[in-house]
């Protein structure tokens, strides 16, 4: 396996992985942001998705563990790039001025460092209960761990919500440019359908942000759960 | 028209340099910006002063020994033009110019605006070339090349070696140039033998001279006098994903 | 100086077929104990240096770029000549030799070309080898073009820029044999004197660029492979740091100096904007196949090109040359453009330009056509005038392109110094006095791949080791020789920068030994040079040291060499009492203003010995035979 560690460890095999770890997270954000539109199917439907979920046993382990790790090669992988990409330019420009480059290519290890503390703060939120631990010890009436409510009165806080608001935007900042990026770095990109592959990830993003805003969106501005009080 | 300029002056690889301002005069449109540098010089000598060190050779466009990074852009404003073929008409009278050497860990500075580019032959050096001595070749016909892939392998050749990629890079990756070679020689039958030992061997040298990573923001392609696409990048991590996966452990 | 063109006997065909396997050749297990010096890393230098290493030598190469891969070898646009006969339309090895031999007007040594077009199928072959993406068909062939004034389509090209194309091809074979350790590269190192010990060639002096070092190098053999002087005018087509400097100390040393006043002046570069311009802009003369050049029928006409009607203009190639028309070769060319703008009609500022006019193919062919052929050409010329030569025909005018005089070689390509080979553009060998177009990237590939790695291997079988070391008091004496030159430049400390000499020099050289020549002309720069050189070595500045990256020091010292060497070229240009090629003398013309040649007194090349500081130089004679092309007038009428 020598060759293949030798392989991946090259700046090229490192893109590789940080490509194929974003494909799979980027993934990972559109089955997740699907999961949990289901808030405006209301409360039964969410709660049973969630029920749903967790009895999946030790496959939910399987995927958690296996989306632990994604994360943290994604999170390794860029810390390496870093730092060979900042040994190779020790000196700074005193004017530097970008000529192609997004802000959002520019700006990756930023969104995805934000990114990663809205990551930490919404499993703290809503996969522990650290934050919200009344919320999260909420029951419906059939004795199912009440998400649709957790999340309301989570959402209601204009705190809170904002906060999403704000993860969301660089969430949104850190896809658009990493979605098209990947096909890039894993050589899937020719010039004939690049600008195909580029758009439809860019557009596949913005619908992750649209639909990750809809939800605390409507339910800040009471569209949806307005009948969940404290 | 006038000029202010802000240039880096720097003794030798050790000094630690500064910017310093200079003032130049009745510059003319029809001149290039290197004649402008000439014209400064002239007078710096003339007052006893050291010259601003910069590389050019050819002044057309093709040797690629000009660099300078004129207001945070390599080779300046106009897109697909070396240094040495920016003509001061880009510029308007009374405005104040910042230039600087390349700046990249594997392009150490040697003077002013001089740096040490030899890091990209040894990139050429790990495989930057088809294995071939002189003689015996045969007939030059005998294997037809389909005009697409020679024309591709052109477009990848007319790289001119001048590090403008890896200067405008945020992270002085040399993929640009790389990509190229790896292009240009990918595309002809000749280069099929040694293909996947190629792409493997360019992009270990490249890491090795200490050249950043690709983040894909085309900033390189953008800056290329010869505007060299970064398809052909693409096309290198294809190369090198194959060239993994095939062959023996 | 004795001057032995050693041309083996036995018909011109077979010449160097046979010769080839009668030279001497190394044992292989020997090759590495040989050193090999090569100065230069162009065409001839890159393709010898890797080719000799491939043979097992021991090769070290010098450039005072900072890469062997910007030797301006790179700048040649319009292609390669080869006798390939692709195209199907008559051509082949005697026909390449004859254009040669004529195209040269008579004054090169008939073996050394006929042995050029011979080895000029073995290029193409070896470089489609490399990697160079040359033009195809559609079908996948290698496509051909007519160049130059050439009646066939022998010319194979890579968009226009052949010359980088065939340059990176030889660049990656010598890093290749770099990477190997066959080669060891010094890279922003100038040479500056050749080091000769028992008449022999052992070693050179060089400078390292960036830290100011002067080293001394023994070797077996040296090889110059360091371009031409067209630079002495200053203002050329040559890159700026292209200089006289490595083949003039060289001459200093006992090499003979060839017909030094045959320069050619290419008639298609972009016209001087203003005293600043520090170097000309050539444009592909395959512009001229569909281009077509003129001047208003008036001198004086201020009228914009496109309010000028047919009737008021010249198409003067065309009437002048019926039969080959705007294709004349260079030299023809540059002199109708200089006699029309003698005459007042030359157009844009100063009046030095003529029209080189698309309009009419634009018609014909469609702008997208001429885009495809000249595309980059002519968003080059864009760039530099800010004007569009597709609504305006450009404006172009001669500058001085190729230097075809250099050092005398014999048929080993070996100089009157023994063990010192001279190559590509520095040797005088091939183009007598024009060179065709296509024909520079020709010859520098076929000296560097296929002749000198033959010659040299036999000169070494018999010569054997040199055993030169540095500690050796040659070196010593050459080394320090540099040193105090280089003081003395630095020690003037006047007031006139380097550049400011040569301009001076140039605009001399080019008035008095440009495009036309004279002798009241010639006798007055001859005059003139050694006061511009006397107050060279009084009022030179050159700030700084010698110990650092020195531009100023650079140029100081190749100014000080083309000082010396442009007085050799007007004294080589006097005494040749005729027209022939490039060099043009008034007082030979015909009543038409046709060049008129002297075959009678001036069939040789004019072999200049170096005789001392202050002294006149002696003239020795090759004299050159024609047994297969009978010597005619040239007409391309």
């Amino acid at each position: 396996m020598r060759w293949l560690w030798q392989g991946l460890t090259t700046s090229v095999g490192t893109k590789f992985l940080m490509a194929l770890t974003g494909m799979f997270l980027f993934l990972f954000t559109v089955a997740h942001m699907v999961g949990n539109l289901q808030v405006f199917a209301g409360p039964d439907q969410l709660n049973a998705y969630a029920a749903g979920l967790k009895k999946l046993g030790p496959l939910l382990w399987v995927m958690r563990l296996g989306l632990l790790a994604t994360f943290v090669a994604h999170i390794l992988c860029a810390f390496s790039l870093v730092k060979r990409n900042e040994e190779a330019r020790p000196v700074q420009y005193a004017v530097k001025r970008p000529i192609a480059a997004t802000y959002a290519s520019r700006t990756m290890i930023m969104s995805g460092l934000i990114v990663l503390a809205f990551v930490v703060y919404h499993l703290a939120h809503f996969t522990l209960g650290w934050t919200h631990g009344d919320h999260f010890a909420l029951r419906d009436a059939q004795g199912r761990h009440d998400v649709y409510r957790m999340v309301v009165l989570g959402f209601q806080s204009p705190f809170v919500a904002l906060s999403y608001v704000v993860a969301m935007v660089f969430l949104g900042l850190h896809l658009s440019h990493g979605a098209a990026s990947l096909f890039q770095s894993m050589g899937w990109n020719r010039k004939k359908y690049s600008c195909f592959f580029a758009g439809a990830a860019r557009g596949l993003a913005m619908l992750v942000v649209l639909g990750n805003l809809a939800m605390p969106l409507s339910i800040l501005f009471r569209l949806v759960g307005q009948e969940v009080t404290p | 028209m006038n000029l202010t300029l802000k240039v880096w002056r720097q003794a030798g690889p050790s000094d630690r340099g500064r910017l310093v301002t200079y003032e130049a005069k009745h510059v003319s449109p029809d001149m290039s910006f290197l004649e402008m540098l000439d014209v400064v010089n002239e007078d710096l000598i003339a007052r006893g002063e050291d010259p601003i060190a910069f590389d050019s050779d050819c002044r057309e466009g093709i040797c690629g020994a000009c660099s300078c990074m004129i207001d945070g852009v390599p080779h300046g404003p106009d897109r697909g033009t070396t240094t040495c073929q920016l003509h001061m008409r880009h510029f308007k009278d009374g405005d104040t110019i910042t230039i600087e050497p390349w700046r990249a860990r594997a392009f150490p500075v040697l003077k002013d605006l001089v740096v040490d580019r030899s890091a990209f032959d040894r990139i050429i050096q790990a495989g930057g070339f088809i294995s071939v001595n002189t003689g015996g070749a045969p007939d030059a016909n005998l294997i037809p090349v389909p005009k697409p892939d020679a024309d591709k392998a052109f477009d990848a050749a007319a790289c001119i070696g001048c590090g403008a990629c890896v200067a405008a890079c945020k992270n002085a990756s040399a993929m640009l140039f790389v990509s190229a070679k790896v292009a240009h020689l990918g595309y002809l039958p000749q280069g099929q033998s040694e293909r996947d030992a190629r792409v493997r061997n360019l992009v270990m040298a490249m890491d090795a001279q200490g050249f950043g990573a690709c983040t894909n923001t085309y900033d390189c392609e953008a800056a290329c006098p010869k505007e060299i696409p970064a398809d052909f990048i693409s096309r290198m991590n294809r190369d090198y994903r194959s060239a993994l996966l095939k062959g023996d452990a | 100086m004795k001057l032995d063109s050693a041309v083996p006997s036995g018909p011109i065909e077979t010449k160097w077929d046979r010769h080839r396997s009668e030279m001497k050749l190394v044992n292989p297990a020997n090759k590495r104990k040989f050193r090999v010096i090569v100065v230069g890393s162009g065409l001839a230098g890159a393709s010898a240096a890797a080719s000799l290493a491939e043979l097992g030598y021991s090769v070290h190469c010098l450039c005072f770029q900072d890469s062997p891969r910007r030797a301006h070898s790179i700048a040649a646009q319009g292609g390669i000549n080869a006798a390939k006969n692709y195209s199907n339309d008559g051509d082949s090895v005697w026909r390449l030799f004859y254009d040669t031999v004529k195209g040269g007007d008579y004054r090169a040594r008939e073996a050394n070309v006929y042995r050029l077009a011979q080895v000029s199928v073995n290029i193409i072959d070896q470089c489609v080898a490399q990697g160079v993406p040359f033009a195809r068909e559609y079908g996948g062939l290698l496509e051909n073009r007519s160049f130059g004034g050439a009646q066939v389509s022998r010319t194979f090209y890579a968009r226009g820029q052949t010359g980088q194309q065939l340059l990176l091809g030889a660049y990656q074979a010598l890093e290749r044999q770099i990477g190997l350790g066959a080669v060891k590269m010094s890279a922003r190192t100038e040479m500056l004197d050749v080091v000769v010990r028992g008449g022999r060639a052992v070693g050179i002096v060089a400078r390292d660029l960036v830290t100011g070092v002067i080293s001394t190098h023994s070797a077996d053999a040296v090889v110059l492979a360091t371009g031409g002087y067209g630079n002495a005018f200053f203002l050329s087509t040559n890159a700026k740091g292209c200089n006289v400097t490595a083949a003039w100390r060289a001459h200093k040393r006992g090499a003979g100096f060839a017909n030094p006043c045959f320069t050619q002046i290419h008639p298609t570069c972009i016209p001087v904007s203003g005293d600043h311009q520090s170097k000309l802009t050539l444009m592909s003369e395959s512009l001229r196949n569909d281009g077509r050049v003129w001047v208003p029928k008036t001198a004086q006409d201020r009228r914009p090109p496109s309010e000028i009607p047919e009737s008021d203009r010249d198409y003067y190639l065309e009437r002048r040359y019926p039969s080959f028309g705007n294709l004349v070769p260079r030299d023809v060319a540059s002199r109708a453009a200089k006699a029309a703008c003698d005459s007042g009609l030359g157009v844009g500022p100063g009046g030095l330009g003529v029209y080189l006019d698309f309009g009419d193919s634009i018609r014909r062919l469609g702008k997208s056509t001429i885009e495809a052929r000249y595309g980059n050409l002519f968003d080059m010329y864009k760039k530099i005038t800010a004007e569009n030569p597709y609504e305006a025909p450009m404006r172009i005018y001669p500058a001085v392109h190729y230097t075809m005089g250099g050092l005398w070689v014999d048929y080993h390509l070996m100089s009157t110094i023994p063990g010192m080979f001279v190559i590509g553009e520095a040797n005088f060998s091939d183009h007598g006095a024009n060179r065709l177009g296509a024909s520079a990237l020709m010859q520098g590939l076929a000296d560097g791949y296929f002749i000198l790695p033959y010659t040299l291997g036999n000169y070494l079988a018999q010569a054997g080791n040199s055993q030169a070391k540095e500690d050796q008091p040659e070196f010593v004496a050459a080394a320090s020789d540099v040193k105090a030159r280089q003081d003395r430049l630095l020690g003037i400390r006047g007031k006139r920068s380097p550049d400011s000499f040569h301009r001076e020099l140039g605009k001399l050289l080019w008035d008095k030994c440009g495009m036309a020549r004279n002798a009241a002309g010639l006798k007055e720069a001859l005059a003139k040079i050694p006061a511009i050189r006397a107050e060279f070595w009084q009022n030179l500045a050159v700030p700084g040291t010698g110990e650092e990256l020195n531009i100023s020091l650079e140029k100081a010292g190749r100014v000080a060499d083309f000082l010396e060497f442009g007085e050799l070229m007007c004294r080589d240009a006097l005494v040749r009492e005729e027209s022939c090629g490039g060099h043009f003398r008034e007082e030979h013309q015909m009543a038409d203003g046709e060049a008129k040649r002297n075959d009678a007194d001036f069939s040789h090349a004019a072999v200049w010995e170096y005789t001392g500081e202050g002294k006149e130089p002696n003239l020795h004679k090759e004299s050159l035979t024609f047994e297969h092309v009978k010597p005619s007038t040239r007409s391309y009428k």
